[in-house]
């Protein structure tokens, strides 16, 4: 490794790209077809390598680790099952738009295709749930390819890549070759800049605007700290009233007075109601999902859209826009906070007074509203508390998926960006524990939750385990109301109440199963004893599972029903059992 | 502006469609690595969106670069998203919408060739018929003997599809098409 040429195998050179692009900790499990790889982990120490118990726990693991830090996670997996078992993290990814680097052993090169032992096609496997994939036959192609993933899954719209080393490929010699400052690839080349004539009509209307909004995204969150920075500057200035995508969260600042809480199926009444009456709509680095929009044929039906997207399939996907803006949030943002400054069309904030009055009596409507119990938890309550115990502190918050996943949304305010790790586009149960193993490697001093439900944390809760080895003291706080409530609120919704396999009969004892993995275990089931559990909670220098019991059948409302228009959401205090079992029609039953 | 009545892809609200569809044709030029022609046609089967015809073949040796030819059908809106789809591959360089390009020139259609191969059999009357026909049609005789003949034919997709319905009552046996190549008129290259 001396000298101008740097002669070192293909399992050398994997290592040595990482290095060279900053990586400092993967997620992996071993086996046949990467132990030339692992072979080469155990003999350095810049790499920190985490020992995961199940491959697409490796992956929510990078993804939180992205997620939380802005960088790109890194997993090593084997072939065959190591490979098929990340499929599920690719995916989610995918659709989150989460810089992920996945590199995979591979049988040797002259055993591809015979089926050959923990053989699988691993590149045609992938394609669909990968940004870009290679199969990697040649060693003297390793040290480009990889530096190539690394560019690829973070660079334009993040997502994740996968490299397929084949064992020989591992073994044979060539000549490394450090990354390249100029890129060499002539396809791909995203476009960061908004074309300046587009942004100029932007900020002409939103001045002329009387009932404007801003919708953002996850892609805020990806492009960056200053983003959200500039996010902030430009509602400041204009004095727009600001919604988010449950990917958005934390780009603006829960406690920030245009704040308008998150917009979509279990977003709030005035976001929604904003959305629909709006004049003008400045979405930014979001991309019209079903779960945002509604009823399409009545998604704000009198609004100029300007749409800040930096995948150019992203506009015009799924709504129509007036301004579609191609380039990279941040980079817009900038243009449009000094272009608004510089703008004679200048209006005053008091032009927004009559827009703001509306607002504010939808918001005084409450439409989180729920009925305390002095008996029973109510999981707002406990999403309430544990928001008011832990938002001083430097607290990361990754979920699972289901009706946890909502009520944090809905209660947890997040002040800051890349706090919130959640499964969006996907909605991978059991993504959150994993993701929190991810966040706790990142941020080794800092409190990191993982808002659970007792059915998606069985998911994954094999990786309780790693995060005792690794002293990682994660906390998951179970919503346990021992169904899948989210199912069971749907079959309620749409199927007459016949609750088909959405109760677990046989619930894990979630205490003694924290005491089995070595970690500590928190039961908490009254209202009066949740504030002093929680504070334990925190206080505990080790990995802690909590299963706070709550009330069974508690619904997520506010609700806008498979169907139905923003402006025709379900109301906490309008869902009396008749209204919910009447509030989905046969058409909407049928859509889902 | 009113949202559009556009399907979603998903089962959430399905809109009816109110666009007509139309055929296009679309240049892609790409990598020519392993597996570039898989990630073009994973993108159409996953998404849903119709092959009429394809084509594939290395253009620029040099460059390693090849020229996918597709011709497709779709909504406006669909067909919008298929250009923006087959630009984020990243092995994919450019694509084109000829049939677009030739209408911005003036043109109906871009200018598309296709080749076919037609085995005919027959004794007698059938078999002068066949080669007379083939004669107007200006197809070439490439394999013959006293039962058949195999005929090449270059031109138009219609000129071909009228030819092989010509054929069929003549004792058509099997026919092979390459699909669709397509250039647009004047100087200008892809690039252009």
């Amino acid at each position: 490794m001396t000298g101008s040429k740097m002669e070192m195998t293909g399992a050398e050179m994997v290592i040595e790209a990482l290095r060279d692009n900053s990586v400092e900790d993967i997620f992996g499990y071993p086996g046949g077809a990467v132990l030339p790889i692992y072979d080469e982990l155990f003999q350095q120490d810049d790499v920190v390598h985490v020992l995961v118990r199940h491959e697409q726990g490796a992956g929510h693991a990078a993804e939180g680790y992205a997620r939380s830090t802005g960088k790109v996670g890194v997993a090593l997996v084997t072939s065959g099952p190591g490979a098929t078992n990340i499929v599920t993290a690719l995916q989610d990814a995918l659709m989150d738009s989460i810089p992920m680097v996945v590199i995979s052993g591979q049988v040797p090169t002259p055993l591809i295709g015979s089926d050959g032992f923990q053989e699988c096609d691993t590149v045609g496997i992938t394609r669909p749930c990968t940004k870009h994939n290679w199969l990697v036959r040649n060693v003297d192609d390793l040290p480009r390819v990889l530096h190539e993933a690394f560019r690829i899954a973070q660079t334009g719209r993040p997502g994740p890549v996968v490299v397929d080393i084949p064992k020989d490929v591992q073994f044979a010699t060539g000549e490394y070759v450090p990354p390249s400052p100029v890129t060499e690839q002539k396809s791909y080349q995203p476009k960061v800049q908004g074309d300046l004539d587009a942004i100029r009509e932007a900020i002409k209307l939103m001045g002329e605007a009387k009932r404007p909004v801003i919708y953002s995204g996850g892609g805020v969150i990806n492009a960056g700290t200053e983003a959200s920075h500039l996010l902030r500057e430009l509602v400041q200035l204009t004095n727009i009233p600001i919604t988010s995508t449950l990917m958005g969260l934390g780009a603006y600042p829960a406690s920030g007075k245009n704040w308008l809480g998150m917009l979509g199926m279990h977003g709030t009444y005035e976001a929604n109601m904003v959305m629909h009456d709006c004049d003008v709509m400045v979405c930014v680095g979001a991309r019209f999902d079903d779960r945002i929009t509604g009823r399409l044929d009545a998604f704000s039906p009198n609004s100029k859209k300007i749409h800040i997207d930096i995948d150019p399939s992203s506009i015009n996907k799924n709504v129509h826009v007036d301004i579609p803006i191609i380039g990279d949030a941040g980079h817009v943002l900038e243009d449009m906070v000094r272009l608004w400054r510089a703008s004679s069309t200048n209006v005053e904030k008091k032009a927004l007074e009559g827009w703001w009055e509306q607002i504010n009596k939808w918001r005084a409507r409450n439409s989180l509203a729920y009925a305390p119990n002095k008996d029973v938890i109510m999981p707002q309550y406990a999403m309430q508390r544990l928001y008011e115990l832990t938002k001083d502190r430097d607290t990361y918050i990754t979920t699972e998926v289901g009706q946890h996943q909502m009520w944090a949304a809905q209660f947890y305010g997040f002040e800051e960006p890349n706090r919130w790790m959640t499964s969006g586009g996907l909605g991978t149960m059991g993504y959150g524990l994993p993701a929190a193993l991810g966040v706790q490697i990142a941020h080794p001093d800092s409190l990191v939750i993982d808002i659970a439900g007792d059915a998606s944390v069985q998911m994954t809760i094999q990786e309780m385990s790693s995060a005792v080895q690794y002293d990682a003291p994660i906390k998951i706080f179970i919503l346990n109301n021992q169904y899948m409530g989210m199912v069971r609120q749907w079959q309620q919704l749409l199927h007459g109440n016949r609750l088909s396999h959405s109760y677990t009969e046989a619930m894990p004892d979630f205490v003694k199963l924290a005491e089995a993995y070595g970690c500590v275990g928190l039961r908490t089931s009254k209202p009066d004893e949740l504030d002093d559990a929680i504070t334990e909670m925190i206080s505990v220098d080790s990995p802690v599972i909590f299963d706070c019991r709550v009330a069974n059948l508690a619904n997520c409302f506010p609700m806008i029903p498979s169907g139905k228009a923003h402006n025709e959401m379900l109301l906490p205090d309008e869902a009396t059992d008749e209204a919910v079992a009447t509030a989905i029609d046969k058409k909407g039953k049928a859509l889902v | 502006m009113n949202a559009q009545h556009k399907p979603t892809g998903s089962a959430y609200f399905i809109a009816k469609e109110t666009e007509k569809p139309e055929t296009r044709t679309l240049s892609v030029l790409v990598d020519n690595e392993p597996g570039v022609l898989a990630r073009v046609i994973g993108l159409f089967s996953g998404r849903g969106y119709n092959i009429e015809s394809l084509t594939v073949s290395e253009t620029e040796h040099e460059a390693h670069l090849s020229r996918i030819t597709i011709v497709t059908n779709g909504t406006p809106h669909v067909l919008e998203q298929i250009k923006h789809q087959l630009e984020r591959i990243v092995p994919v360089h450019r694509v084109v919408d000829l049939s677009v390009r030739a209408h911005e020139k003036g043109h109906e259609k871009p200018l598309e060739r296709e080749l076919a191969l037609i085995k005919v059999r027959g004794q007698g009357d059938h078999r002068v018929e066949a080669l007379r026909l083939a004669d107007a049609f200006r197809a070439q005789v490439i394999d013959a003997n006293t039962e058949h003949f195999i005929f090449e034919i270059t031109g138009r997709v219609s000129k071909i599809e009228q030819f092989i319905s010509i054929m069929r009552p003549l004792g058509l046996i099997e026919v092979c098409r390459t699909g669709v190549a397509a250039l647009n008129r004047g100087a200008e290259g892809m690039e252009a």
